[in-house]
């Protein structure tokens, strides 16, 4: 096995990178909406839950921990933290062109790095192949 | 508080956050690891299939310690932020647990992190670091 990835397993992994980022988003700007939430106005984050852009936020961040788990049944964590990490990336874009906040060059430098750092593994194996791992998948070690 | 005693609060709490995301993820790679390829656990047609995906990994001990790392790691990291400022906490927390995973991946879960996987982790960590300040 070269352990190369199917599309629909590629696609699990731009779905991490989406979700997770989309989702925060999503819940940032819900929040600004019901306002800042403290020990003695719980009661606000009852409202929250009907706000929609706190409904369609929770549902990706569920859909963000399905499909993370997902990536980590094929695939070494080493293998996922990048596109967990692409992630930061998708958050500063959608802050400059959706939000229009202004990026320094220095977090032009730290997407351009984190893209590079997505680009290294991308194409390499997916999956260790390791005598003991071997031992592990029958459950001996951990 | 001294400044002396202030930097080390800061720092402790800042590690300890860290670790529980290394713990809560290392934790929930072996359990899906140790469930192997999801796919193969479905059975049925449509959304009842996903019931013995769901199931298998709910009733795996090692992902529920994950996710109970996890979980700690959240009110940890609400903690840590009422003490320490989000400008140094979210980049130092962010980039201590992307170098902490590789290192304990490679320690506990004996994944192959070669040369290009390093190379990836450190540009993660500073580019992290650059993104979130």
């Amino acid at each position: 096995m070269t352990h190369r990835l199917k599309p629909s397993q590629y696609a699990i992994l731009v779905a991490v990178m989406l979700t997770a980022s989309v989702g925060d988003t999503l819940l940032t700007k819900g929040m600004k909406q019901v306002g800042p939430v403290d020990l003695h106005h719980l009661s606000l984050l009852w409202h929250a839950l009907f706000n929609p852009f706190i409904d369609v936020g929770i549902i990706l961040l569920i859909g963000f921990f399905a499909c993370y788990m997902t990536s980590l049944s094929f695939a070494d964590l080493t293998f996922v933290m990048p596109a967990t990490a692409f992630g930061y990336v998708v958050i500063a874009l959608l802050s400059r062109f959706w939000l229009h906040e202004h990026l320094s060059i220095s977090r032009w430098i730290g997407i351009l790095l984190i893209t590079s750092a997505v680009g290294f593994v991308a194409n390499s194996p997916s999956r260790t192949e390791h005598p003991n791992l071997d031992r592990m998948d029958s459950g001996v070690a951990l | 508080m001294t400044a002396a005693a202030t930097i080390v609060r800061t720092w402790s709490c800042i590690v300890f956050v860290a670790a529980l995301a290394i713990a809560g993820e290392c934790l929930i790679a072996a359990a899906m690891r140790k469930l192997g390829d999801l796919d193969t656990l479905r059975s049925g047609t449509g959304l009842r299939s996903y019931l013995g995906p769901v199931r298998a990994v709910l009733s795996s001990p090692i992902f529920l310690i994950g996710a109970l790392c996890m979980a700690l790691n959240f009110f940890a990291m609400l903690f840590t932020l009422s003490v320490v400022d989000l400008s140094l906490a979210a980049p130092a927390i962010g980039s201590l647990t992307y170098v902490g995973n590789a290192i304990a991946a490679k320690l506990f879960l004996h994944e192959n992190v070669d040369r290009r996987r390093w190379l990836a982790t450190s540009f993660l960590a500073v580019g992290v670091v650059l993104v979130s300040r």
